[in-house]
Parts: C-alpha cells; sequence; structure tokens
C-alpha cells in the first residue's frame, strides 16, 4: 500500500538574482528509502533543506510546495513558508537528520545523554529520568557497544562511525516519520560506511520511517536507495525506480555518471611481468609524535613494510583513514625522515641522501597530493606554478625556454596553453589538478606518487583524471604509486596492489589475483564493504 | 588522571616564563646607561652614601651571584628597598597592592557587564543595524586613549554635575559605599575601554560558533532558539571568552599607570609612575616582577577554567 | 587564515567599497599631509608665549584656541602631528621588521629556534605593554628616540607572534610540500610562497599597531615620560590641560580628538583591510567538502 511520507512539488531556492534550484518535484513513501545523487553544485543538499523547510541561507527564497503528509493521527503540514513555531515542532519531532561531517555536528560540551535527551524533552516533554531511560534504548539500537557507559561520555571519546551512530540515535529519537541523512557516510571508512548503511537499513524496517538519502556516490546510492533523483545543476534530470537508473538510464548525465563511476568489478590492467624494478622499499618504519595540551603519544605509523615497483607499472596501495599510506609517500619524498628501513631508487638509496645530492634525488619521485584547492599557492599563476621546478633544477634556462616549456606541460594534461596566466582560484578541481600533475611531471621523475589524487573530486572529474593518468603512463612509460581508499579506482589504475592497515601489510599482490580471490580477511571485508556496481536485488519486501 | 597532567604542563610552562621574567627585571637595572647607584642618589651623593647604597643593593657582587641571590630573595619576599625613600619594596607594594586590585576588578566587572551582552547580541544580529552600531561603537572604545576620557568624566561627572569626587580613594574593606562612589569613574575609564575590545572579541567568537556544524544540528532538532542560543551556541563560547577575560585582566594591570595618575588612586600604577620619574630602581623592579606574577597566576587559573570547562581536556 | 580566492586587483577594489575603509584613508591621508606640511602651515610658533592672549577660546585668530601661556593649540596640535606619526611609524617599522622575521624563520623552521622564540615572547607578554614601556624608559631616560624604541621593543612581540602563526599554517599547506618534495629550498619558498601568503595578517596587524602606537606615545608623553618639552606633543599638551578643563575646555578637547581620530582612522583601515584580505576560510572549507 503506498503511502506517501513526503511530497514536494516545483521547489525552486533563488538567491538573489540566480535561481539555484529549478523546480524539483519528489515523493518519498513510508518504510522506502529515496535516493539524491548529484555532483557538487547540483543542489542536493539545498534540495532536502528546503523540502524540510531547514534553510537558512541568507538572502534565500524558497517557493513551491513541500508537505510532510503524516500518518494516522498527526495532520499533513505544509513545510515551505511555514511559520518558524511550526517548523520547530517538525524538526526533531516528525523529521530526523543526520549530516555529512560527524567530527563537528555533535556539540563537543555536551554529553551524548544529553544531546539524545534534548530533542526528547523538547518534542515529547519526557522527564530527564525517562529520557534518559530513552536515549540507552536509542544508543542499544544503533549498536553502540556499552551504551550504559557511553550515555556519559563526550563526543571526542568517540571515533567517527560511532558518532554517526550517535547522530542516527539523535536523529530517531522522537520517532520520526521521515528520516533526512545528507551524505551521512561520505566522511567515513569504507567499512564504516557498510555498516552505517546496514543499520540505517534494519532502523528502516524496524521503525517504517521513510528515508531519503543524500550522496554523490552512486555506487552508496545503488545500494541503499528503493528509487533514485538524480540531480545536476539544480534540476532533477532524472527520477525511477533504482533498478531501472541502473539499467535503463534514460538521461544523457545520468548515463555520464554511470560510466563515470569506477566499478568495483570492472577491468584490471593486465601484469607486467617482466618489467625491471624501479623502487625497492625494505622494512619501513616511520614514528612521529603527536602532542596534545595533555602531554605527547608516539604513533607508529608505519612498521615493517616493503615492497616493490616494477617500472612502467602501477602499484596500487589501498588502506582506510591511519592505514599509514600517506606516511609512505612523505617518506618517498623527504618530507619526513623515517625511523628504519633502506628504499632504492634503480640503484640510489632514497633514505640517506646527502645534503648536496638531495636535489638531484627530488627530481626523480614526484608527488601529486590530494587537496586541489590547496595544492597551487593562490597567490602564484598557473604559469608559475609549473615552472618553479623548471627554475630549481635548471631545466630550462631562461624565461622564454620555461613559458615554452610550461606550454608544453600543460597541453600534455589537457589544458590550453594560455590557462599559465590565470590563477588557481579561476580553475575548477580538476583543472587544478591537471596543474599539478603537470607541475609534477616537469621533472620528468622516474616515478609519481599519486596520494588520494582524485579522491576530492567529482566523479566526472574523477573519471576524466584517471584517464589521462592511464593515457600518459602509455604514452610516456610512466610508474606510478597510485594511493588510495577507493577500492574501484584501485582496482582500475593498478597492476599490483598492497592493503594496509595500521601501518603494516595485509596483502600484497598482483592486481587481478587479488581481486579474484582475496586471501586476508581484512581484504575480503574491505572488498564487501564496497558499494556493488548493481544495486542488490532491492524488491525483497520490507 | 589527565587534568592533573594538564595542570602540571600549565604550571612547568608559567615557571619557565617566570624565570624568564625574573631575567628581565633583574636585567633592568643592569642595562640602565651609567650607574644606577649614582643617578638614584642624585644629589645626595657622597662617597659614603654611594658605597652603603651600592652594598645594600648588593651591585658589587658578580652578576650570576646577583641574580641568584636576587631571585633567592625575591621568592623569600624581600625584594629590597626604594633607592628613594629607603623603605622596604615588598612593604611598599603590598600596600599598594589591593587599591590596584579593587580597580581592576571593578573595571573587568564594568566590562564583562557591557561586552558579554553586546558581543553576542551582534553576533546573533550580524549584518542589520544593532550589529553595525556595536562594531562602530566598539571601535570608537578602542581608539580612545584612556586618560582623555578620564579627563572629560571627571568634568561631566565630577566637576560640571558632582554627582561624583573628581579624584581620591577610599578602600573596599571598610568603607564600601566610599569605595564605590570612587571607584566609579576611574573603573569606568579602564572598563569602557576593556569592553570595546572585549566586545569584539567576544562578537568574533561566538559567530563562530555559530556557524559551526553542531549548532545546525542543533536547530535541526527543533529546539527553541533560547536553547540552541545559549546551550549550544554560548556555552561553546564561554572557553574564547574566559581567554579574552584572562588577557584583558592583563592589560588592565598594565593599563591602570595612566588612570591612577588621572584620578590620583593610590594603586601600583601611580607607584610605577613616580618610581619611573625618580628612577627608583629597586621599586620598579619589585614593582614590575609583582605584576607579571599576577599575569602569570591570573592566567594560571584561566587554565584550571579551562580544564573544568572543556571536556575534551578533562578526559581522554 | 590559510587558502583564500586571492584576486589581487579585486582586493583592493573591495577595500575601497566600504565606506568606513575609504574614510579612514581619506582622513589618514589629509593627517599625513598635514604631518609634512606642518612647520609650514602652523600659523604661529609652536613655542610662541603669548601670556596676554591666554586661555582664549576658538576664533577666527586662533582655530583652536590658546593654552595658559597664550599658545596658540591648533599650531601645536599640528606640529604634534608630525612627531607622534614619526614616533608610530619608527616603532611599527621596527616591531614589523624584528618580528614578522623572528616569527616567520622560527615558524617556518621551527626546532629550538621557535621553542625558544616562543618562551621568549611569553615572557614578553607576561608584561603589560605599558608597564614594560615604562621600564624601558626608566632605563634609557626619556626622550624622542627611548619612546621610539621602547614602543618599538614592545610591539616586536605581537607581529613575531602573528608571523609566526600565519606561517605556521602555511607551512602546512600542500603545495609548501609539493615544493619542497620537488626540491625546492628553503630560501626560496620563505620567499616565494610563505611571505606572499602571510602579508595579509601581518598588513591588518600593522595598521592596528600604527593605532595603538598613537595611543602609547600618547600615554607616554602624558605622563611626561614621552616626547618631552619643549617638542609639543598631544599627551603632553593633555597632561597640561588637567589643570584648566573647566576654564578652557579647549585645551583638553583638541589634542584628544586629534589623537582619538588619528587612531581611529588606523583602527578603521586596519578592520576595513581585514575584511577584505581575510575572507573566512570557512566558506572556503565548506566549498572544499562539498564534494
Amino acid at each position: 500500500m503506498r503511502k506517501v511520507a513526503l511530497s514536494s512539488r516545483d521547489l525552486r531556492v533563488r538567491i538573489g538574482a540566480r535561481e539555484i534550484l529549478r523546480g524539483i518535484s519528489l515523493e518519498v513513501e513510508h518504510g522506502q528509502t529515496l535516493g539524491i545523487v548529484g555532483e557538487s553544485g547540483s543542489g542536493k543538499s539545498m534540495t532536502v533543506l528546503a523540502a524540510t523547510g531547514l534553510l537558512d541561507a541568507p538572502g534565500a527564497e524558497v517557493t513551491g510546495s513541500s508537505v510532510l503528509m503524516g500518518e494516522a493521527g498527526s495532520a499533513p503540514v505544509q513545510l515551505v513558508g511555514a511559520s518558524g513555531r511550526v517548523l520547530r515542532t517538525v524538526h526533531g519531532g516528525r523529521i530526523g537528520f543526520v549530516f555529512q561531517d560527524p567530527g563537528t555536528s555533535l556539540n563537543p560540551l555536551l554529553t551524548l545523554e544529553r544531546q539524545i535527551s534534548e530533542s526528547l524533552e523538547a518534542h515529547r516533554g519526557l522527564t530527564r529520568r525517562s529520557a534518559r531511560a530513552r536515549a540507552l534504548e536509542l544508543l542499544d539500537a544503533v549498536g553502540l557497544p556499552d551504551p550504559a557507559d557511553r550515555l556519559n561520555n563526550y563526543p571526542h571519546q568517540l571515533s567517527g562511525g560511532q558518532r554517526q551512530r550517535v547522530m542516527i540515535a539523535i536523529a530517531l529519537a522522537c520517532d520520526p516519520e521521515l528520516l533526512i541523512a545528507d551524505e551521512p557516510t561520505t566522511a567515513l571508512d569504507v567499512t564504516t560506511q557498510a555498516q552505517i548503511i546496514e543499520l540505517v537499513r534494519q532502523l528502516q524496517r524496524d521503525f517504517g520511517a521513510a528515508v531519503v538519502w543524500v550522496s554523490h556516490d552512486l555506487g552508496v546510492i545503488g545500494q541503499v536507495a528503493d528509487s533514485v533523483t538524480v540531480l545536476h545543476n539544480g534540476e532533477a534530470v532524472e527520477q525511477a525506480p533504482v533498478l531501472d537508473v541502473f539499467d535503463r538510464p534514460q538521461h544523457p548525465y545520468t548515463r555520464e555518471l554511470l560510466e563515470a563511476s569506477p566499478r568495483i568489478d570492472g577491468d584490471v590492467a593486465p601484469p607486467h611481468e617482466d618489467a625491471p624494478v624501479l623502487l625497492k622499499v625494505s622494512g619501513l618504519d616511520v614514528r612521529y609524535s603527536v602532542t596534545g595540551p595533555v602531554g605527547s603519544t608516539v604513533v607508529h605509523a608505519v612498521r615493517d613494510l616493503s615492497f616493490e615497483i616494477r617500472r612502467a607499472t602501477t602499484l596500487g596501495l589501498v588502506g582506510e583513514s591511519s592505514s599509514g599510506k600517506s606516511t609512505v609517500a612523505a617518506a618517498l619524498t623527504g618530507l619526513v625522515k623515517p625511523h628504519a628501513g633502506t628504499a632504492s631508487l634503480a640503484g640510489t638509496d632514497v633514505f640517506t641522501v646527502r645534503r648536496a645530492d638531495e636535489r638531484a634525488l627530488r627530481r626523480r619521485i614526484s608527488l601529486v597530493m590530494q587537496d586541489p584547492f590547496a595544492s597551487l599557492d593562490p597567490r602564484a599563476r598557473v604559469g608559475a606554478a609549473v615552472a618553479e621546478p623548471l627554475y630549481v633544477h635548471q631545466l630550462a634556462k631562461g624565461k622564454r625556454q620555461r613559458r615554452e616549456r610550461v606550454a608544453e606541460l600543460l597541453e600534455l594534461v589537457g589544458l590550453p596553453a594560455d590557462f599559465a596566466s590565470r590563477y588557481p582560484h579561476e580553475l575548477s578541481g580538476g583543472q587544478r589538478q591537471r596543474v599539478s600533475i603537470a607541475r609534477a611531471l616537469a621533472v620528468q621523475p622516474e616515478l609519481l606518487i599519486l596520494d588520494e589524487s582524485t579522491a576530492s573530486l567529482d566523479v566526472s572529474a574523477q573519471a576524466n583524471i584517471l584517464d589521462l593518468l592511464s593515457q600518459l603512463q602509455l604514452d610516456h612509460n610512466l610508474t606510478y604509486l597510485f594511493i588510495t581508499h577507493n577500492l574501484a579506482v584501485v582496482r582500475r589504475m593498478s597492476h599490483d596492489v598492497m592493503v594496509m592497515r595500521v601501518g603494516a601489510v595485509v596483502e600484497y599482490r598482483p592486481a587481478a589475483e587479488l581481486f579474484a580471490a582475496p586471501e586476508q580477511d581484512y581484504t575480503r571485508a574491505l572488498l564487501a564493504a564496497v558499494p556493488p556496481a548493481r544495486p542488490r536485488a532491492s524488491a525483497d519486501p520490507r | 588522571m589527565r587534568v592533573f597532567r594538564f595542570l602540571a604542563r600549565r604550571l612547568l610552562y608559567s615557571l619557565v616564563v617566570l624565570l624568564g621574567v625574573l631575567v628581565v627585571v633583574f636585567a633592568l637595572v643592569h642595562l640602565v646607561p651609567g650607574d644606577p647607584v649614582r643617578i638614584a642618589l642624585g644629589t645626595r651623593y657622597s662617597p659614603e652614601a654611594y658605597q652603603a647604597l651600592r652594598s645594600a643593593s648588593g651591585l658589587d657582587r658578580p652578576i650570576v651571584e646577583q641574580f641568584v641571590g636576587y631571585v633567592g630573595l625575591a621568592l623569600s619576599g624581600n625584594l629590597g628597598v626604594s633607592f628613594r625613600n629607603g623603605e622596604p619594596v615588598t612593604v611598599t607594594l603590598l600596600d599598594r597592592l589591593p587599591a590596584t586590585l579593587s580597580l581592576a576588578a571593578a573595571a573587568i566587572v564594568i566590562a564583562l557587564l557591557i561586552s558579554v551582552p553586546a558581543g553576542t547580541w551582534a553576533a546573533l544580529h550580524q549584518g542589520r543595524a544593532s550589529d553595525a552600531i556595536v562594531r562602530v561603537a566598539t571601535q570608537f572604545g578602542v581608539s580612545i586613549p584612556d586618560f582623555w576620557m578620564g579627563i572629560l568624566l571627571i568634568e561631566l561627572f565630577a566637576t560640571t554635575l558632582r554627582w561624583l569626587p573628581t579624584s581620591g580613594y577610599a578602600p573596599l574593606i571598610g568603607d564600601p559605599t566610599g569605595w564605590l562612589r570612587h571607584v566609579t569613574l576611574p573603573g569606568s575609564t579602564v572598563g569602557l575601554v576593556a569592553a570595546a575590545i572585549m566586545t569584539r572579541y567576544i562578537r568574533s567568537a561566538v559567530l563562530d560558533v555559530a556557524s559551526m556544524g553542531y549548532v545546525h544540528t542543533a536547530r535541526s532538532k527543533g529546539l527553541p532558539p533560547r536553547v540552541v542560543t545559549i546551550r549550544h551556541i554560548l556555552r561553546n563560547a564561554l572557553i574564547p571568552v574566559l581567554t579574552i577575560t584572562g588577557i584583558q585582566l592583563a592589560t588592565i594591570l598594565g593599563g591602570v599607570i595612566v588612570v591612577e595618575v588621572v584620578f590620583a588612586w593610590p594603586g601600583l600604577g601611580r607607584l610605577v609612575y613616580t618610581a619611573v620619574a625618580a628612577r627608583d630602581y629597586s621599586l620598579i623592579q619589585g614593582a614590575v616582577l609583582l605584576i607579571a606574577t599576577l599575569f602569570l597566576l591570573i592566567n594560571l587559573i584561566v587554565d584550571v577554567l579551562y580544564s573544568v570547562a572543556d571536556p575534551r581536556i578533562r578526559l581522554s | 587564515m590559510t587558502v583564500d580566492t586571492y584576486d589581487r586587483r579585486a582586493s583592493w577594489r573591495l577595500a575601497l567599497r566600504n565606506p568606513l575603509t575609504l574614510i579612514s584613508a581619506v582622513i589618514l591621508a589629509v593627517i599625513v599631509l598635514a604631518a609634512l606640511t606642518a612647520d609650514r602651515i602652523a600659523p604661529y610658533g609652536v613655542n610662541k608665549i603669548d601670556v596676554p592672549n591666554a586661555l582664549q577660546p576658538p576664533s577666527g585668530a586662533h582655530l583652536f584656541g590658546t593654552d595658559e601661556l597664550g599658545r596658540d593649540i591648533f599650531s601645536r596640535v599640528l606640529v604634534g602631528t608630525h612627531a607622534s606619526l614619526e614616533v608610530a611609524a619608527a616603532s611599527v617599522t621596527f616591531a614589523f621588521f624584528v618580528g614578522v622575521t623572528l616569527g616567520a624563520v622560527a615558524g617556518y623552521r621551527g626546532g629550538w629556534l621557535d621553542t625558544v622564540l616562543m618562551r621568549v615572547i611569553d615572557v614578553m607578554f607576561a608584561f603589560p605593554v605599558l608597564l614594560l614601556a615604562l621600564a624601558i624608559v626608566a632605563v634609557l631616560s626619556p626622550g624622542s628616540t627611548t619612546t621610539i624604541l621602547a614602543i618599538g621593543i614592545v610591539y616586536t612581540p605581537i607581529f613575531a607572534r602573528v608571523a609566526r602563526a600565519s606561517t605556521l599554517s602555511v607551512r602546512i599547506e600542500p603545495f609548501v610540500a609539493v615544493s619542497r618534495t620537488l626540491g625546492t629550498g628553503n630560501v626560496l619558498i620563505l620567499r616565494r610562497h610563505i611571505l606572499p601568503n602571510i602579508a595579509s595578517p601581518v598588513i591588518v596587524q600593522t595598521s592596528l599597531s600604527l593605532a595603538f602606537a598613537i595611543l602609547s606615545e600618547a600615554a607616554l608623553s602624558f605622563l611626561g615620560l614621552g616626547l618631552q618639552p619643549p617638542e609639543p606633543s598631544w599627551g603632553r599638551m593633555l597632561f597640561d590641560a588637567q589643570g584648566f578643563v573647566h576654564l578652557a575646555w579647549w585645551m583638553s578637547v583638541f589634542p584628544g580628538l586629534a589623537i582619538f581620530v588619528t587612531a581611529l582612522a588606523f583602527n578603521l583601515l586596519g578592520d576595513g583591510l581585514r575584511d577584505v584580505l581575510d575572507p573566512k576560510q570557512r566558506t572556503l572549507l565548506d566549498a572544499r567538502r562539498k564534494r
């Protein structure tokens, strides 16, 4: 029986002269999940905020209709243009919210119990004691271990995944009809993400709420949603049941999005058996101390790590947060001094290099980092950024030669030569990463390290960069160390794969073998946690 | 216990800074071009008086020994004798301390009473007229010379309206109403300027907190606006407010010098002024040391309050 | 302050669009002009005593009136402008160069150099500003050079701290790390990447420190421990005016106004610059996070 929980018609949001949302209509039913998917700037967060009356951007005008239908007993409520008082009864009471960043979404100075009970006090009029009992129930329901102890804990004492569980508990405290989850797993590890997805699914079964799940990740949407709305530039370009969207996408943008998403079951690069070894790392051990207000502790970031990279191949280094993967990059590029271990780049020792030879060594290993916004000096033009290594290593003498070389490099990465006179803020994220790649290639390195280089990009930009990198590797016989947390991307790019966990190697094999038959439990867990390319048969009755 | 370790570290750090302060204060006398003893004696110079004062001040021993001796004496409460009138410095300082403390207290209370509501109000109404008014007012307050304001306030409230005395002092303990009458103008002079500084800081702190994710979460729970403002915004802005209060208290301790002169308030500030004018180095040393130590003490107290207010420090 | 959407030309245009910033810039221009031309445009000598005309209210002949010795207050305020601005500029220049150099180098190099600098700064911050300045004056004897040195020394720590703090936040930016991995030397990184990126808060601090320097010099001169007579100074004029506030309000109002307006102009300018040069990094972080 179809029972609609939320019905929005022709939602428009205008800020000043610009129309940000253009006439979005959507519907979500009880016990069902609506997935809203889109890249950055598509307006997906704004859509749910506008639809639930939570949008408070200055100068924003919301028009259209969005009605919370209500179950037996509660009347339907128009949320667009509703008064503050009406909205306050609805928010938290009939609609629960889970936001993206568990790090900042919880008040650091209040106990978990308090953060849950304040909703209960406000909406259900519960006393502190009964609110506490209910809070305990909720923490248990979201799978937090030792819930009784946790009640008196503060957010900083929990991990990211645990905090999201608490957010979910808070959202469900007053047994709402509708749960809005805005990118709830984006900031989490892939295994934690899988747990949260499963938790929400189970809670939905138990409580029967309608769920709106917003994400940029098609794979996640495929896993959680029953029906999908695809947003692009403030418009809903496709709305259909999930299987239809994946199997028979109608709109070209949807098709683009599907194409661009790296698939966990996609092709694997063929192994290069007989290429000579370029980099050989042995027994790498990195430790550093972290100082807090109370004292300092030693973090053992990398333990006894050994691996090899063969010329013109890609080693994919996979791990979740705190696995130590970025530390490996830092050690190889001289940003961090290893505690122990050796590394040899075609015979040259990387870790014990004399000051005089250091500069020459830096030419041979090059790094592209994750954040496209922060990887370029905002006060330097693109041309200056790319020319810097040319200048430092005297690879092109004189301004004119450098300018020509910069133009060549920009073209190599698919950017027009006149971008050299632009400032970074005039470029998009994908374009900035291309500039970073051009800069990294300026020194003609033997090894290029890509540290989460596509993690901050939209799916389509990411696909383009990965294409570019693959092409460059083929054309110029480049060797890559590709660091990422995204297994689908690893699968696409790597010949060999090394899985790391808490500083140590878990599994290290050619990609084809690892993906076909993972040997270690952790690897298996990682692979299982990755959202599948196609939605699971979501037709099972709830 | 985490709190214990945190405080121990802060205490250790304060002691290190205190040592630095001692070095600076000690060095003051020794950096004077010329002979400090001779300068202090001035017209009263005679070879015997010179020798006597020199040995009494210990200036005839090697530097490091002098420093150690100085520290030892200072820690035991002996800060030497005034070059000018021979009285023990410690006694003089302690005599003047209550007046300055009561003035500083009055000033900080006035400052808090104005800045906390004003700063919060301005932040919560950011961009609107009330915010603009507060911002302009604080700009004025920060730019006005405090002694000028003091003079003008005396003219208005004391000389013309005759509501309050033009100058003078009554101790808080002993004559509270008298104290209140006498402290109003100087306290307001210092307090208003401090209020201007603190309002800007608090406004900025509240703005920062108001933009945090957890405030958005609190709103999404449908909590009444007052609860959001008090329990989520203000409660978290408390820590920066604590910081600025500590800093301002220290600034006030140094800033009262001029106000005490204008209002003839017999406190440490006025003492420093006359000591500097008379080149009474041991008195200057003692006063500077005392004020700096008070500052460190205030900061340490602020740290203790932090550990109470912020569970991130209290618990692991 | 970390990465911001920087566009040099747009920044200045934006700065001038704020009316307060524009007004303060104009006022400062007038003040500086007055300071530079004071000697020439002052209608009377600064120490021209004219007792018969003592304590005259403002009039056509004496724009700001006369003081107890018959001296023209307008001329004295004008020449005092020169003195005060000179002290402010010199002391802040000192504090700027010493402070920013120490702060940036310490912030970038880290290690023992940084620790030592931090401790020294902390010790200096343990003394209230005016107190430390007075102590220095006590050591060196009052005069304009001493005043400049005292204020300069006392304000060095704040520049060092601002420079260090922003150097630290720029130093951990990925673009600095990438430059190091590419083999760029420390000096080049400091020059090309660090200094331009810490310019904003340092510029703002300069403007604010100029305001405080004006106020500090006035306070020192008020106490008789700053600029010494016969050099006219606003602060000293206020001190002399204390006995005559009721009789001759112009003696205390005009010098005080001069101090106030100058300090206000510097403060407003600093604020206006800060709004423009230091856009809340928050918005940028939000943009970064919304993938």
